[in-house]
């Protein structure tokens, strides 16, 4: 009887692990020894970096959409169906049709914005984490000739530096308009410095003070008033606004905080170096799913995928899982419309932001395309 | 008398203090959080962030190699 390989997630993480094990274990697979089932409630693959490109008005939502059949390798079993409960004791999982069982769980059902967790924010903010709020963010700021935009984030969310981004372009994108004089733009973070890395707080800073960009750090929200405008924070101080962009705290997948395997937020304690599931020897799991204290971000994803993948078909080819997984994440930093600097780090090595340039920008823009690879598991 | 105590050894900035920041909203005025951190930057970022929020710091003791720094919240 095959042994039943089971991703959870249709997202860059599981599908990037599907189709790499696809290859890795084609012998296997053609053999009947090996069955490979991907499991994602979206019949599309979004690719989530180009919300700041769609909101920004430089390309359109659809250029970061593909279906997702299409990019699913025929050696996987791909299966649109929303998981809804997980019984790790039992090694099975139901859906929404039937009750599955697994030798080999990977979860990979990713992170999502809470716009709740803070009162009146659903209600106040604009937001560039969604792809319909990216749409949305792109109509406002086209119509918006005046007045001060505030950016207001809480932790932990996804693509940690976007805020950070969002604020360089916005300044380089009101200045082509000519209207940066009546944009006032404020950026705040809930830390006492601009960004949790030191070093790309301290590559963002001179930006700041250069081009007029207002911030305030220990800036934590309590409620948000919708009909005054007004964020006030947990030390008593109200702060205007007249357009609110948002990167509120993410969670966990729904599945797997009304299953209680993850922690206060839904994320699934695991180890940091083998990426299994702690005290669970059958149960991998990767990319924004962990509880690890890293980026949550589509390149932590890859990198993680590429020794998940190898430990997996180690496995299944009866040897040791001997390759770790040392923290390494990659990230590409737009310091304006047109430049971008970026960074490369792990557990051992903090970052080091590179000079910014026109290349590195052009770069991210052919990544945009080369996403695809990524998830096709060629690159 | 500390009403809570937060345990976040093995976790870097900013995550001691987002756990201090998680556990003050859910607490009670006159509560004591007390934060265990091994993050010399939690020593430093905590007792900024209390002053700012105005707060009461209790207590900053380093003891067998990590930090103790206690805060009672003093208003809603």
């Amino acid at each position: 009887m095959a042994q039943n390989i089971v991703i959870l997630g249709g997202g860059t993480a599981g599908t990037t692990v599907a189709n790499r094990l696809a290859r890795t274990l084609a012998q296997e697979i053609e053999k009947g020894q090996v069955e490979i089932h991907l499991y994602g409630d979206s019949a599309v693959h979004l690719y989530q970096p180009g919300y700041l490109f769609v909101a920004l008005n430089m390309r359109d939502l659809h250029d970061f959409i593909r279906p997702q059949k299409s990019l699913v390798h025929p050696r996987v079993y791909w299966h649109e169906q929303a998981v809804q409960a997980l019984d790790l004791q039992h090694h099975r999982l139901k859906t929404e049709h039937h009750e599955v069982s697994y030798d080999i769980l990977v979860i990979a059902t990713g992170s999502v914005p809470n716009f709740d967790f803070v009162p009146g924010m659903a209600e106040a903010t604009e937001n560039f984490y969604t792809p319909d709020g990216a749409v949305r963010l792109r109509d406002r700021l086209t119509r918006f000739t005046e007045g001060r935009i505030l950016i207001v984030q809480d932790m932990p969310h996804k693509c940690p530096a976007a805020p950070l981004e969002i604020t360089l372009m916005l300044d380089d994108y009101f200045r082509m308009r000519n209207l940066r004089e009546r944009v006032e733009i404020q950026y705040t973070y809930p830390i006492g410095r601009i960004h949790a890395l030191q070093s790309v707080a301290d590559w963002a800073l001179p930006h700041f003070n250069e081009r007029s960009i207002h911030y305030e750090t220990y800036f934590n929200m309590e409620r948000i008033d919708p009909e005054r405008k007004v964020v006030l924070t947990m030390d008593g101080a109200e702060h205007p606004f007249d357009l609110l962009i948002s990167i509120p705290v993410h969670q966990g997948a729904e599945v797997i905080r009304r299953s209680g395997i993850g922690d206060e937020l839904g994320f699934i304690p695991t180890d940091r170096t083998t990426l299994k599931m702690i005290g669970e020897e059958d149960v991998y799991v990767i990319g924004d799913a962990t509880n690890l204290p890293i980026s949550k971000a589509g390149s932590t994803a890859h990198y993680q995928a590429e020794v998940l993948v190898k430990n997996i078909t180690d496995r299944i080819q009866g040897r040791p899982e001997t390759t770790p997984y040392e923290g390494k994440v990659a990230c590409f930093l737009e310091s304006s419309l047109g430049a971008a600097s970026f960074i490369t780090f792990d557990y051992n090595h903090p970052p080091h932001p590179a000079q910014a340039s026109e290349m590195l920008h052009w770069f991210k823009g052919m990544y945009n395309e080369l996403y695809w690879l990524t998830a096709r598991g060629l690159m | 008398m500390i009403k809570k105590t937060i345990d976040a050894r093995g976790s870097y900035c900013p995550g001691p203090l987002m756990e201090l920041i998680k556990a003050m909203r859910a607490a009670a005025v006159g509560d004591v959080i007390e934060v265990w951190s091994n993050d010399a930057g939690s020593a430093k970022d905590i007792p900024e962030w209390v002053n700012k929020m105005k707060h009461t710091l209790v207590h900053v003791q380093e003891t067998d190699g990590f930090y103790k720094i206690a805060v009672e919240k003093t208003h809603p």
